[in-house]
């Protein structure tokens, strides 16, 4: 019995972590209509940047210029790498998104996967390619609730997870910022109309994201290590943004949980039955299904075409 | 410039139904074949040949991906794994029934392709645009572990099929026999006849009704379904069709590389053959044959400046070479897709086209 609620809690904290870094790619779309196929990337940059800050090896062109690492502890870590986050989400609106308003929704796709490969060229030539490990300040004992084994990180990232949704779902709501974001996102010209500088939110919402991938890399650095796999996160979180509604906060939440919990309880049951490997389909398999069945997901809004 | 365009002059219903309407582009087609056929295996060295047959497979790959997004409009990341399922078709059937004809088998793997394809595209009844891209991306991945996990067609998680070399009729000790492909040249025969054979049934297509459709449900669907177009058919045959072609190019890697295995068809490989139509314009058969040349030659030409420049300027040795290659590699093909899709969306065929515009009226500005 203890094996199946810890099957599930499991569950719901791995899928605390996808609800992180599909936030991302849920506030990109509300804000600028774009689905960044590079958000695997921003988190595996962010990953990237704090364990430079916090290690002291690494290989690369700073490893080659005679700067390696800085050792820093975490406290310092996270603020330098916010910066760099901000600045990386401010440099790729500018350069990049600017130029592809209106344009087809294939070469946005594209454009953002060519996003996502300059990414990680870039990373690997500054950083060096050997995966390492990014540790947290956790006591890693296992943490006994009752008969349950716990981990004490996750529950952590749970509990900071929770927090941050808190805080994006307030900027949304309440924030100047945030209702402007919201207002782009409804009607650009009429915002436009209103005095709302598009431009300016745009970039703030490419920060924020690349804020929100912070958070997602430290814990996912934490757990499976920062190195190019890390990319690969962005794409096991697609079924958990189409599930949820691409341009729904509380649909990325639930969605989220939803995904870890189902892979959860199919790697649970079915893996004995298979012989493995049902935890990397299952997501995909309930992508198709909702794909077919309510393609604007759970909370998204159904797009209405007009000839 | 060697001729003006002054009106379309038909005086019978065969002579609107001509291909070529004025004799340029047919002797210029004269002359490509020639080239292509005679002066290429005869004069190029193996290197060169080898690399020609790399970028002819790719192109027979992207006109099937050109079909699909740029006639048809329907974003697709899948492309790579119906390759695989061509490839480990053909290789299954040689496998299995090894006196079967190697092209009976190539066009099997472009059916089983096909049907794959076909389901994967039901989707596209319901969603359109991005939601359609993220399906066919979960489309990739499914295949991908559908193939890992079915030990009798791979054997098992990063399995190879061996593929028999296939044959042709040639002067073996004085008689006429079988001889499997081995070398390169023989490889280029294959691959071009079948690219030849592709070219021209995709440019049929275009001149068919079912091509003209694929075009409206591109343009403005909902308009096409009130005038008549069975939307969903159409769209199922623009998958069912452009799967094929990626079924035949998975056979052709497949022979190539004398193996069939699923890491030679990943979501990269999906990824480069979208980059390759967009990079070489969408919409447009010769866009798919530059974008091709250009996403092939990318890591050649990459890998001379690299080691060239790098050598002589900076005095990197080959082992410091080998390791900034890759990352130069990724960088730069991320980059060039950026920079084509800011500066120039409508990609090498346009391009292309403006040049040949310029001449055409040249010396005036327009006609």
């Amino acid at each position: 019995m203890e094996y199946y609620i810890e099957l599930v809690i499991n569950g719901l904290l791995i899928g605390a972590l996808y609800s992180m870094v599909a936030l991302g790619f849920v506030l990109i779309y509300k804000a600028s209509d774009i689905l960044n196929f590079a958000q695997g990337e921003f988190v595996m940059f962010a990953g990237y940047v704090v364990a430079f800050v916090i290690l002291t090896e690494s290989s690369g062109i700073f490893a080659a210029l005679g700067f390696p690492g800085a050792g820093l502890p975490i406290i310092v870590a996270i603020p330098v790498a916010l910066v760099v986050m901000v600045g990386v989400g401010y440099a790729v609106e500018y350069s990049l998104l600017r130029h592809l308003v209106g344009q087809p929704v294939h070469a946005v796709i594209i454009a953002t996967l060519g996003l996502a490969f300059f990414l990680r060229g870039v990373a690997q030539a500054l950083f060096g390619v050997e995966s390492r490990n990014v540790p947290l300040p956790i006591n890693q004992d296992p943490l006994f609730i009752g008969d349950l084994l716990l981990n004490r990180t996750e529950l952590i990232a749970g509990v900071i997870c929770g927090l941050v949704f808190l805080g994006v779902g307030w900027f949304f709501m309440k924030s100047r910022s945030g209702i402007a974001l919201r207002a782009i996102a409804d009607d650009t010209t009429v915002s436009m109309g209103m005095g709302i500088s598009v431009r300016k939110y745009f970039g703030i919402a490419w920060a924020i994201a690349g804020i929100v991938a912070l958070v997602g890399a430290v814990f996912w650095g934490n757990a499976s290590g920062v190195d190019i796999q890390l990319a690969l996160i962005g794409l096991k979180v697609f079924p958990v943004v189409i599930l949820g509604g691409l341009d729904s906060i509380l649909g990325a939440i639930i969605a989220g949980l939803i995904v870890g919990l189902a892979e959860s309880l199919a790697a649970g049951f079915l893996d004995p039955i298979v012989g493995g490997g049902t935890k990397d389909l299952t997501p995909y398999v309930l992508m198709i299904l909702v794909l077919m069945f309510r393609p604007y997901g759970l909370f998204g809004k159904p797009i209405i075409e007009r000839v | 410039m060697l001729y003006r365009a002054t009106g379309s002059f038909n005086r019978s219903y065969a002579d609107e139904l001509k291909v070529y309407q004025v004799p340029l582009p047919k002797n210029t087609i004269i002359v490509i074949t020639f080239l292509v056929f005679v002066v290429v295996p005869l004069t190029f060295n193996e290197y060169y040949i080898s690399i020609l047959n790399f970028i002819g497979v790719a192109a027979l790959g992207a006109i099937g991906l050109n079909i699909l997004l740029g006639y048809t409009g329907q974003i697709s990341v899948g492309h790579g794994a119906f390759m695989a399922v061509g490839a480990y078709t053909t290789a299954v059937i040689l496998r299995e029934f090894p006196d079967f004809p190697w092209f009976l088998a190539l066009l099997g793997g472009g059916v089983g392709a096909a049907v794959i394809g076909m389901f994967f595209g039901i989707p596209s009844l319901r969603i359109k645009g991005l939601y359609l891209a993220v399906s066919t991306l979960a489309a990739q991945l499914i295949i991908e572990w559908g193939i890992n996990h079915w030990p009798w067609l791979s054997g098992g998680a990063q399995g190879s099929v061996y593929v028999a070399h296939p044959t042709f009729p040639w002067m073996v000790d004085g008689e006429l026999a079988m001889k499997p492909m081995k070398q390169n040249v023989e490889y280029y025969f294959l691959i071009y006849i079948t690219l030849a054979l592709g070219i021209i049934l995709a440019l049929n297509i275009f001149r068919t009704h079912l091509g003209r459709a694929f075009i409206a449900v591109r343009d403005r669907d909902i308009a096409a379904e009130i005038i008549g177009i069975d939307v969903f058919k159409t769209k199922l045959a623009a998958f069912g069709i452009s799967s094929f072609y990626a079924g035949v190019t998975g056979g052709l890697y497949a022979f190539l590389y004398t193996i069939a295995n699923v890491e030679a068809f990943t979501l990269l490989v999906s990824i480069q053959f979208l980059a390759m139509c967009v990079i070489g314009g969408l919409g447009s058969i010769l866009g798919s044959i530059l974008g091709a040349t250009f996403v092939v030659l990318l890591p050649i030409v990459n890998d001379l400046v690299v080691r060239g420049l790098g050598g002589a300027l900076l005095g990197w040795d080959d082992a410091t070479a080998s390791t900034i290659l890759p990352k130069v590699n990724l960088i730069l093909f991320g980059g060039l897709i950026m920079f084509f899709l800011i500066v120039e969306p409508d990609g090498l065929a346009k391009l292309w086209r403006t040049i040949t515009d310029y001449f055409r009226v040249w010396p005036f500005p327009y006609i």
